[in-house]
């Protein structure tokens, strides 16, 4: 797939799309609710072949973002899925493990560090942070200082 | 009730008796053969993607260089592309270069290391003294390039912090040629030997189906034929310019992993000829004002593989949000699919632990009552390679 | 001088104990063991146990999680022992002071466990093979 084929291909799940934002040829930003991440990860690792780099955990004050980031080598492509999780109590989103095993420790870490459940992961133990780190304290939200 | 009878659980680590990050790995084991394996980090763990939050943009260099003593070219690099990509900068011709050279010298020294390592982790010390041995000229070559040995701090954005002086590039290229005839023995050493072939082919098989369901990258991917390489797929610095390989082995074992890194040495250096050669003239750094609000991501091609960081700005002078993903972080995983089903001491090396034992074959010299020498390095050699092919020959 | 002491001085073996490094410390150590630098001919080398060990080598911030194994490392080293601490890091927690996960500096730990430890200091980032050594030398002319 050239660079125009791939974004053909990637408008056929516009719907399930907020927007599509293309700020240099070869970095793609995809903005959905959080609901329609799973479908859409699935879609671009099984369908367009791209490749799994990482998730990013943002606390953005007003709700959360992760961000699910796609290689897609042949265009040289950065495809980053950007989904928002607008509850700030309880914030949550499907896991991707079940496709993808690699994003199991990601999601393990993102959950220590933001505090960000991921539904039907298969094992949410603690990753990152050490045995004696208090339960509900996320170090990576804002509004911890140090 | 047979689930009620506990396994076995074999721990290694967290200290393991040689150097390395500190990891914590239980396997489970019936009779000699694991059937699951449990990892537990956070024993490295610093918070840097939050103290990153609390540097400015020009010091993160510093800090992510710090990440991993390795691969203390690449990280820095893939921020700073980042951090490019949200301000619109493009850096000097010559700024590219330098980083060129300076992310292949590293390969090659990351990748004789991890050789070196290799080779002790399965009792081979010989390859560990020879390997460690022929890093130090390409180390020294960096302290005078960038003033230390590691952690080198040298891209910052817009460019470079030092140069490359014209008067090292001679030297750097007899160096190179030295190193190539050496990396060439030991490869041929390598691949030519018995013992070898027996201890690492076909151990910790990562298959190509797996290779991508855990998304590995570097030579852990390209071991297993998976041939992506950041370099060729999304050009940075000045690799557009220059002409090398991608080098892949489909075996996926361990010994694929070793071949394509020893592999990826001669192209560095390769590499490295081309881009001193047309090593351009000019500045090596723009003036940097103002990062403006955006987000970007930028990703280099590691030793061990993509370093990928996602730099999010307000328009303030520090990032709000910066995410590192190192190579490792998809690449330990795969043990998962690589170690189970395997026996216990193949484990070990899959997971490059240790079989703590030293010794320096390297300066050794049969000396005789006289005091005259009789057996010098360069016979040595020739004896052993004579051993060697006499092993071989047996083992056929 | 008690004998304990003279035969700590000579040909310490030493147990390398990462808490947090960034891996660069820990390569120079090894370094020092390779034929540039070789201090195996002087009797020093790494062993895989504390209880072998006359000195430990700590390199590292001493991150949350490894400063409870430090302590126990410390206490299961042989007495009388000498602690190096190497890099920046360990010596001060250098460029990582204000990680959430760091309890380091290294030498409180270790005085935590024991007031009048043997403390030797190297800095440096990573210290050079050359300033290990002579760091070592230092010290072990010092007890
Ligand atoms: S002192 Fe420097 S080289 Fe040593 S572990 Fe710390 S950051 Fe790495």
């Amino acid at each position: 797939m050239n660079q125009e084929e791939l974004k053909n291909k990637i408008s056929e799940i516009k719907d399930k799309l907020e927007s599509i934002e293309q700020p240099l040829e070869n970095r793609m930003y995809l903005t959905c609710k959080a609901e329609n991440n799973y479908d859409i990860s699935k879609f671009l690792f099984e369908d367009v072949k791209a490749r799994f780099v990482t998730v990013t955990g943002i606390d953005a004050e007003h709700c959360f973002e992760v961000l699910y980031h796609f290689s897609y080598d042949q265009t040289s492509c950065v495809i980053t899925v950007k989904a928002i999780i607008s509850d700030r109590e309880n914030p949550s989103i499907e896991s991707i493990t079940s496709i993808l095993p690699a994003a199991e420790w990601i999601e393990r870490e993102i959950h220590d560090v933001l505090g960000i459940d991921f539904k039907n992961h298969p094992n949410m133990r603690r990753l990152i942070l050490s045995d004696d780190w208090p339960e509900g304290v996320y170090p990576l939200r804002k509004e911890i200082k140090k | 009730m047979k689930e009620s009878i506990k396994k076995p659980v074999l721990a290694v680590g967290p200290f393991h008796p040689l150097q390395e990050e500190m990891e914590f790995f239980q396997l489970t084991v019936d009779g000699e053969i694991v059937t699951d394996i449990d990892v537990r980090i956070s024993y490295n763990h610093r918070g840097i993607e939050k103290i990153s939050e609390t540097l400015q943009f020009d010091q993160v260099p510093y800090l992510v260089s710090r990440i991993c003593g390795i691969c203390s070219a690449s990280h820095p690099l893939a921020y700073v592309q980042a951090v490019e990509e949200i301000a619109g900068i493009t850096p000097p011709e010559r700024a590219l270069y330098v980083r060129t050279i300076i992310n292949e010298l590293e390969r090659i020294h990351s990748h004789m290391l991890w050789v070196g390592l290799a080779g002790h982790f399965i009792g081979y010390d010989t390859v560990f003294m020879w390997a460690w041995k022929y890093r130090e000229p390409v180390l020294d070559l960096l302290e005078e390039i960038t003033g230390n040995r590691n952690n080198y701090g040298n891209v910052k954005i817009g460019g470079c912090r030092e140069d490359v002086p014209n008067e090292i590039i001679g030297k750097m290229l007899k160096e190179l040629d030295a190193l190539e005839k050496k990396t060439d023995m030991l490869t041929k050493a390598v691949l030519d030997d018995p013992v070898l072939h027996a201890r690492l082919k076909g151990v910790g098989i990562l298959s190509y189906e797996d290779a991508v369901k855990y998304a590995v990258t570097g030579p852990t991917a390209r071991g297993s034929g998976v041939a992506i390489d950041v370099r060729r797929d999304d050009p940075y610095a000045a690799y557009a310019d220059l002409d090398w390989n991608v080098i892949t082995q489909p075996e996926g074992d361990v010994f694929a992993k070793a071949v394509v890194r020893l592999l990826e040495v001669f192209e560095s250096i390769k590499i490295i000829r081309q881009a001193a050669k047309k090593l351009p003239d000019g500045p090596i750094a723009v003036e940097v004002k103002e990062i403006p609000a955006g987000e970007a991501v930028g990703h280099t091609e590691a030793p061990r593989g993509e370093t990928f960081h996602y730099v999010r700005s307000d328009g303030g002078n520090r990032p709000v949000r910066h995410k590192v993903r190192a190579p490792s972080f998809v690449n330990v995983p795969s043990f998962k699919a690589s170690c189970i089903g395997e026996e216990i001491p193949d484990v070990t090396i899959t997971l490059a632990a240790v079989d703590p034992c030293y010794s320096c074959t390297e300066r050794l010299a049969v000396i005789d009552e006289n005091n005259k020498i009789v057996h010098d390095y360069e016979t040595l050699l020739k004896l052993s390679r004579e051993k060697t092919a006499k092993m071989k020959k047996e083992m056929l | 001088m008690s004998w304990k002491i003279w035969s700590l001085k000579k040909s310490p073996w030493v147990f390398h104990v990462n808490v947090g490094a960034c891996n660069n410390c820990d390569i120079e150590i090894v370094n020092c063991l390779t034929p540039k630098f070789d201090i195996e001919r002087f009797g020093m080398k790494l062993v895989g146990s504390p209880r072998h060990a006359d000195a430990l080598l700590v390199t590292g911030v001493g991150t949350r999680q490894a400063v409870v194994r430090l302590r126990e490392v410390y206490r299961q080293t042989s007495k009388p022992c000498v602690v190096f601490i190497i890099g920046a890091c360990a010596c001060g927690t250098g460029i990582f002071h204000n990680g959430y996960h760091v309890a380091g500096p290294v030498d409180k730990v270790i005085k935590e466990v024991d007031p009048n430890a043997i403390i030797a200091y190297v800095p440096g980032c990573p210290p050079k093979p050359e300033a290990i050594i002579s760091g070592v030398v230092k010290a072990l002319s010092a007890i």
